[in-house]
């Protein structure tokens, strides 16, 4: 391959930045330099799609109505554990109105067993949603009970009835889950553990670093059952003809799904389309189609007819995922000049009937330490399976590990920022420290119990970390029209979190126009390949390809041009809809009359992510270094009702070169406001004695709604690691991780009482400050 | 037809899910009015036709966004559904089915109500506005400018269902604090979390309004 050495900024503007040499494929464009010297990239744009969001004109998979298309409705078991005996669908398909009637069964014909409840049974195809809906309840299945275990403690036990009887390898749907086993290790319910990550395994010795300590903090620190409640429900509507299969999915991954169905129907891919124009939210529980998908395929399949299948709200609590809960013992050793001697770190939680239950990588990695280990075992109980939900396992192993911090800067009497400050080794998040505690004026901060009365207030830290994952199966098509249209196109789906607007900001960059003249086209696997939306790994996978196949247009657009002034095509340049040359100001064309000069009528470049600059930590796409965040929380208590309130919250995050700030101030505000809600509201309540969840809703499920929404404060802190043509990185995940342990930590700091469990009730507050009587 | 007589006859409970909607349906979109003494005084307004009418397909007319429809539909059908799969607007959207998420706010002669919480039968002869009728003409209510200028929307799907609210806000008090924006936006859920751009967004329409 062809390279040549290039300067890029390197590091932290106001701080470290200075320039680094990097060898680089000679096909990518020259480096940008740092934002405040671009056009479009690193400003704040209005999203592409914003207009069709506030009219209503936005098609999301539920809004897809297609000629003679049917409403499906799926038909989900009453009973957590049975084997069925029968199903008796008669009358079903006897009410007018209904078109097909689909069982689900195993390949060799027989029922599969119920595992919990929600599991889905069978599915109509009808008419209206209302006639479907009346259609399953007018199926009758005879189930065979069967003993059954809801709750993780009980569930270990060697007497609890066993979900699966052989090792399984299952695991909760969605990109990176967290730290996984292969499930065949275990006995009863109990699988794993696992003890390692591609970060590595467990490092030094243990007793040897307790022995060191001067202080230790053991403590058990215990999450709930997060489901995501995405606002449009998981599902497809699919249009199965013999000649493919047109699917319009509510995904986080286009590709995922056509790979899913075509496997599943032993079909060819290109047989196989996926579309997500629009699509309404997914947190991580919508890689997978699975088990809808399938079954609205079958029943295209059988009526002839396309399908329109989107889950009820009960149906998304139950069967779509979520984030299983943790029970996680850590034991932490520092000596007295707070240099850390031990991490030990043993999680239980359970995914239900799936595997995926572990704590992440932040006691591994967020703070360095010889001495470490961890072993993350799944507890499986009957319920419905987990899926990744924002940062999986790390925002429950961060609850943990960012209190246990705070509790030995406590032992250590030293202020848990300067803590912090001390055994951080991290550049980037020492800059997140400084500038937050500004804004913050951590200066405020006090020992806890300095609060007194009835009102008590309080502040807290907290920080996470979180990989720069790239995925390199990620490709990019820029097309130029000469009747003047710049379009971009790319597999890839816009979730919401803005991945429309930042491929026509890079685009616009490269072409010297406005982010709103560019074209978007995405979320259709008719276009190339692109990455799922996981792992926060979007923005670096798509954009650097997205800039260089601008750039390819560009320069086969420049050769034309150079050929007709004869000069050399590196001597243009685009800017403000004209393309110039660079030594001679007489010569100047606007972009338009250009691209009108065209040979064709169109040119085509596309590029697929390159390796990092510099390579890789992992050949994967794992990046070297990390994406930082540190948030402080400001909290009020009263100490009478043991209601509590997150009043402020400022989140110092860093995501390499931004490209929209409005947009990563729209995702942070939400990461924290999700934190916030996992912390004080949300919880999974299960029926130990049914087996049923009894908050499959919104109103009962509590989850933060506008009166609970704290004042966020979110500061983006630019830092260029050179390592790919844009240096962008997502935001998506880092945003939650810290706020739940920054609330828990403020909630100390006021009431002088550690809270070891979310979410944090008043009946918890309470029975802690009864506690403090005693 | 057994269908026909079970259908109508109230369940086991002596409640049929169409006086429960009747009840429930034409209040408010979240608990706002519940503040303003309305809900019971919808309750009361609400119509007695005292006849039964269906399962099968009856027609109901009704003004949605200035025009006269005429909408073939089960009784059973509720306003939510009558507008996106027999209207074709399919910007109000469905998120909980039970009146509690305010995704599905419409107005009904001017006033904010949960559609999936309103038999469409009940609305004959009166005007529904949805997010569509909102921008006559294409020219954008100032709401909807703001939440474009502002970021008001992620993932977009709360998004209808909170401007519906936010520019009733605005009709009702051209003046609103913060506070005033959090409590009438307090039944609409966002589950991307976008609630500080909607609070900036409404607050900056009501600004270019006066």
């Amino acid at each position: 391959m062809d390279t040549r050495k290039e300067k890029f900024p390197y590091g932290i503007p106001d701080h470290n930045l200075t320039e680094i040499e990097r060898e680089i494929p000679a096909d990518e464009p020259p480096a940008w330099p740092v934002n405040d010297q671009l056009q479009e990239v690193g400003k704040r744009r209005i999203r592409v799609d914003a207009r069709a969001k506030v009219t209503g004109e936005a098609k999301y998979t539920s809004d897809i109505r297609l000629p003679g298309m049917l409403y499906a409705k799926i038909l989900t078991a009453k009973v957590p554990h049975a084997s069925i005996r029968n199903i008796n669908t008669q009358e079903a398909e006897k009410l007018p109105g209904v078109h097909a009637v689909h069982i689900l069964r195993n390949e060799d014909n027989s029922y599969p067993d119920v595992k919990y409840v929600g599991q889905p049974v069978a599915a109509v195809a009808a008419d209206s949603l209302d006639i479907a809906r009346q259609a399953t309840r007018m199926i009758q299945v005879d189930y065979l009970e069967k003993p059954f275990v809801i709750d993780v403690e009980q569930a270990m036990k060697p007497e609890a009835p066993l979900v699966f009887d052989a090792p399984i390898a299952r695991q909760a749907d969605g990109g990176d889950v967290g730290v996984v086993h292969d499930g065949s290790k275990g006995q009863g319910n109990l699988r794993g553990p696992s003890t390692s990550s591609f970060f590595g395994g467990p490092r030094g010795d243990l007793e040897a670093g307790f022995s060191q300590a001067d202080v230790i903090v053991e403590q058990t620190y215990r999450t709930q059952v997060q489901t995501h409640v995405p606002l449009e429900t998981h599902g497809v509507v699919i249009d199965w003809k013999p000649e493919g299969m047109t699917v319009y999915a509510s995904t986080q991954s286009t590709k995922d799904v056509r790979d899913e169905l075509a496997d599943y129907f032993d079909l060819p891919k290109s047989r196989v389309r996926v579309i997500c124009e629009f699509m309404g939210g997914g947190f991580g529980a919508k890689h997978s189609t699975s088990p809808y998908g399938p079954v609205a395929a079958i029943l295209s399949q059988k009526t002839g007819r396309p399908v329109w299948l989107m889950l009820e709200r009960k149906e998304e609590h139950l069967m779509a995922g979520n984030r299983p809960n943790s029970i996680h013992y850590l034991k932490i050793g520092a000596k007295k000049d707070g240099t850390l001697t031990a991490i030990q770190q043993r999680s239980h939680g359970t995914a239900g009937v799936a595997l995926g239950a572990g704590v992440g990588r932040v006691a591994q990695i967020l703070y360095e330490c010889p001495n470490f280990a961890t072993e993350q075992y799944d507890v499986l109980t009957f319920a419905g399976p987990g899926a990744a939900w924002r940062a999986p396992g790390n925002v429950q192993g961060a609850f943990g590990v960012e209190q246990a911090i705070d509790e030995l800067a406590e032992k250590l009497n030293l202020n848990p920022l300067a803590y912090r400050d001390k055994i951080d080794q991290s550049e980037v998040r020492k800059v997140l420290r400084q500038r937050g505690a500004k804004q913050f004026d951590w200066s405020r901060w006090k020992p806890a119990g300095s609060s007194t009365g009835t009102i008590r207030k309080g502040l807290g830290v907290a920080q996470s970390t979180w990989p720069r994952f790239v995925d390199l199966d990620s490709t990019v098509e820029v097309k130029i029209y000469r009747d003047g249209a710049v379009e971009v196109r790319s597999g890839v789906q816009d979730i919401g979190t803005g991945t429309k607007t930042i491929m026509a900001q890079i685009v616009a960059e490269e072409f010297g126009l406005k982010t709103a003249d560019v074209i978007v086209r995405i979320g259709d696997t008719i276009f190339p390949d692109a990455p799922g939306s996981g792992g926060s790994k979007v923005t670096g996978s798509i954009t650097p390809p997205t800039r260089n196949a601008a750039y390819k247009a560009k320069m086969e657009l420049f050769k034309q041009i150079a050929q007709q002034w004869q000069t050399d095509a590196t001597k243009l340049v685009a800017s403000n809809g004209m393309i110039l040359h660079k030594d001679d100001a007489s010569k100047k064309v606007s972009l338009k009359e250009a691209l009108q000069r065209m040979r064709t009528g169109q040119i085509t470049a596309s590029a697929s992510r390159s390796d990092d600059y510099g390579g890789f930590a992992q050949p994967w796409g794992l990046a070297h270094g990390h994406l930082g965040s540190v948030q402080f929380a400001e909290v009020t208590v009263n100490t009478d009702t043991g209601m509590v309130k997150v009043d402020r919250i400022v989140a110092a995050h860093s995501c390499g070169r931004p490209i929209n700030l409005t947009q990563i101030e729209s995702q942070i505000n939400g990461g924290v406001i999700q934190g916030v809600s996992y912390a004080l509201y949300e919880d999974r309540v299960m029926d130990e004695a049914t087996g049923h969840m009894m908050n499959p809703d919104v109103d009962r499920y509590q989850i933060a709604y506008s009166m609970e929404i704290p004042a966020i404060e979110p500061i983006i802190v630019e830092e260029y690691p050179a390592l790919s043509s844009t240096d962008a990185y997502g935001i998506g995940e880092p945003a939650n991780i810290a706020t739940a342990a920054a609330v828990a930590n403020a909630v100390y700091n006021a009431i002088g009482m550690r809270m070891y469990e979310i979410p944090i009730t008043p009946a918890r507050i309470l029975k802690a400050l009864n506690h403090l009587d005693q | 037809m057994q269908m026909k007589e079970d259908s109508n006859k109230p369940d086991t409970n002596g409640f049929t899910r169409r006086k429960f909607l009747r009840g429930a349906g034409i209040t408010t979109a979240g608990s706002v009015l519940l503040n303003t003494g309305l809900l019971a005084a919808d309750f009361h307004s609400a119509p007695e036709t005292g006849s039964y009418m269906g399962p099968d397909a009856v027609t109901v007319q009704m003004q949605i966004n200035g025009q006269m429809e005429h909408l073939t539909i089960e009784p059973r059908t509720t306003l939510a559904t009558a507008l996106r799969d027999h209207a074709g607007l399919t910007g109000t959207k469905v998120v909980c089915d039970r009146g509690s998420c305010s995704a599905c706010t419409v107005w009904i002669d001017g006033k904010p109500v949960n559609s999936c919480m309103t038999l469409a039968i009940d609305v004959g002869g009166r005007e529904v506005t949805t997010i569509e009728g909102l921008a006559p003409g294409g020219n954008l209510h100032p709401v909807q400018e703001a939440f474009i200028e502002h970021d008001a929307s992620q993932c977009g799907y709360c998004t209808p269902g909170m401007i519906m609210t936010c520019a009733h806000l605005l009709k009702e008090n051209p003046n609103p604090t913060l506070e005033d924006v959090k409590i009438a936006t307090r039944g609409n859920l966002c589950r991307c979390g976008t609630y500080p751009h909607v609070f900036k967004a409404t607050l900056a329409a009501a600004d270019k309004m006066k």
